[in-house]
């Protein structure tokens, strides 16, 4: 197995940072958007999103959550394994709001679609728009795209993206591991 | 641990401490799922599941069914009063009858201890145990213990005391096979005739004074008076039963101690337990029947993950 960074821990904060400035120019003090990362690995770029907007913003009260979506997903009884689900939070209606979802890596776009279906249960937002760390281009299932991309990445479905942080992996880099 | 041991849920004897923690952490979820404003899910759309009850049930019968319902499945049910049962139809005849008309899953109560363990060596589909006989009712122990570790955060070392029918009950058995693998220790009491001979034999102490057990305890779980198993007289009157072992707030406020306070339902009020215990501050009963949706839709919802969609078979 062969392994690549993709982001060093540098890149990756100013990928971050530059993410949250686009976020702004489109919506502004985040009063009325709400960003939701999606279960399990995009709550960590909510959360260090969420950081960097509220200092950008001064916005202290900005929402986020966390949003599972295993129990909308399109291969339930396809696995070997039951998908075993992660815990929801959102304490906020997403009724008439804007919604930023939050993934590490786009890939199939069909973790996408779960969290779209998942995400109705809590109301209708006014827009949804969709913020990734990388997208694997030319490897989509269905027509999904991202609005905010950290870094595009050409890859071939043997390859695998990590996304790692300090919190649970001691260090903030994006990988690329390959066959040879 | 991603996918429970067993293919069926019969009882709970037959899971590993691995199962229950399963089914306790996917229920968590489903406990925040029926809370939210749109309480429900699409994992099962594709699964239709029948609720066959050859005996009454009130309680058990709506919970599957609003767990079915959480869970996007489609759901027929079945009495066995309103049946060709009463036409002399064997079971074997009458779920594979059932069964040609496409369902995946079966919950099922029945009079006879066994009967889901039978049907499940004999048609296929996925057998889930709502109660058979004097033998288990899985799911009824798993909402009292989760229920339990909702309140006192584990069920380690905790002593639980049963009282009651223990006779005759089913929660009873499935409650000490799934509290004894968490960690619980067991004690049951009630009149000798109603207390099972071999009950030791599952390392269960057995007390016939209930103010000395209630001492002892951290959770009381009254059982039902099950009249209509009892072929003979086991204790004089109900009304000396409730005055040596119906639970008064009287006995409650005695204790230097607060206890949980539990009871499966449905309940005899005044018989095992008094109305001004059973609404009290102590009690936990109506929790018990909010987590009994979150559980069934865990074990519905892991049970049905371990089949194959028949589009891939």
């Amino acid at each position: 197995m062969k392994e690549r960074v993709i982001l060093n821990s540098k890149e990756l904060e100013f990928t971050l940072q530059r993410l949250c400035y686009e976020l702004v120019e489109n919506h502004g003090n985040f009063s009325n958007t709400a960003i939701l990362g999606l279960q399990p690995r995009g709550i960590f770029v909510a959360q260090r999103i969420h950081t960097y907007l509220s200092k950008i913003t001064g916005n202290k009260k900005i929402e986020i959550g966390k949003l599972d979506i295993t129990f909308h997903r399109d291969d339930f009884r396809r696995r070997e394994n039951v998908l075993i689900p992660t815990p929801t939070e959102i304490d906020f209606i997403l009724e008439g709001k804007k919604v930023i979802l939050i993934d590490d890596v786009l890939y199939t776009g069909r973790t996408i679609r779960a969290g779209l279906d998942a995400m109705l249960a809590f109301g209708r937002p006014s827009l949804v728009e969709l913020l990734v760390l990388i997208d694997r281009r030319f490897s989509r299932h269905l027509p999904i795209q991202a609005n905010y991309v950290g870094k595009k990445v050409d890859t071939i479905e043997s390859e695998r993206v990590l996304v790692q942080w300090k919190e649970t992996d001691k260090k903030d880099q994006i990988l690329l591991y390959s066959q040879k | 641990m991603n996918k429970l041991s067993v293919n069926h849920l019969l009882g709970i004897k037959d899971l590993l401490k691995d199962d229950i923690e399963l089914i306790f952490n996917t229920a968590d979820n489903f406990k925040e799922i029926i809370n939210r404003p749109i309480k429900k899910v699409p994992s099962l759309r594709d699964i239709t599941i029948c609720n066959l009850f050859f005996e009454n049930s009130t309680r058990t019968k709506l919970s599957f069914e609003l767990a079915e319902k959480r869970l996007s499945a489609d759901i027929i049910n079945f009495s066995s009063s309103s049946s060709s049962v009463s036409k002399g139809e064997t079971l074997i005849d009458t779920v594979n009858n059932i069964l040609s008309m496409k369902v995946d899953m079966l919950v099922m109560r029945h009079p006879n201890a066994g009967a889901a363990a039978f049907l499940s060596r004999n048609v296929n589909a996925t057998i889930i145990n709502a109660g058979d006989g004097a033998h288990e009712h899985p799911t009824q122990a798993l909402l009292d213990a989760y229920s339990i570790k909702e309140k006192l955060g584990t069920l380690k070392d905790k002593n639980i005391l049963i009282v009651g029918d223990i006779l005759h009950s089913r929660v009873a058995l499935s409650n000490i096979f799934c509290l004894q693998k968490l960690g619980a220790n067991i004690k049951v009491c009630g009149p000798p005739t109603l207390l099972p001979k071999y009950i030791r034999s599952l390392q269960v102490e057995t007390e016939t004074d209930l103010n000395k057990a209630l001492q002892w305890c951290d959770v009381a779980m009254m059982l039902r008076i099950q009249l209509e198993r009892q072929q003979i007289k086991y204790f004089p009157s109900l009304r000396e039963y409730s005055m040596l072992y119906g639970l008064t707030l009287q006995k409650v406020n005695k204790l230097n101690k607060e206890i949980l306070i539990m009871h499966p339902g449905p309940i005899n009020r005044g018989v095992e337990i008094t109305s001004d215990v059973a609404d009290s501050k102590h009690s936990i009963i109506l929790n018990q029947v909010e987590n009994g949706v979150a559980i069934r839709m865990a074990v519905l919802y892991l049970l049905a993950g371990k089949t194959k969609p028949t589009a891939t078979l």
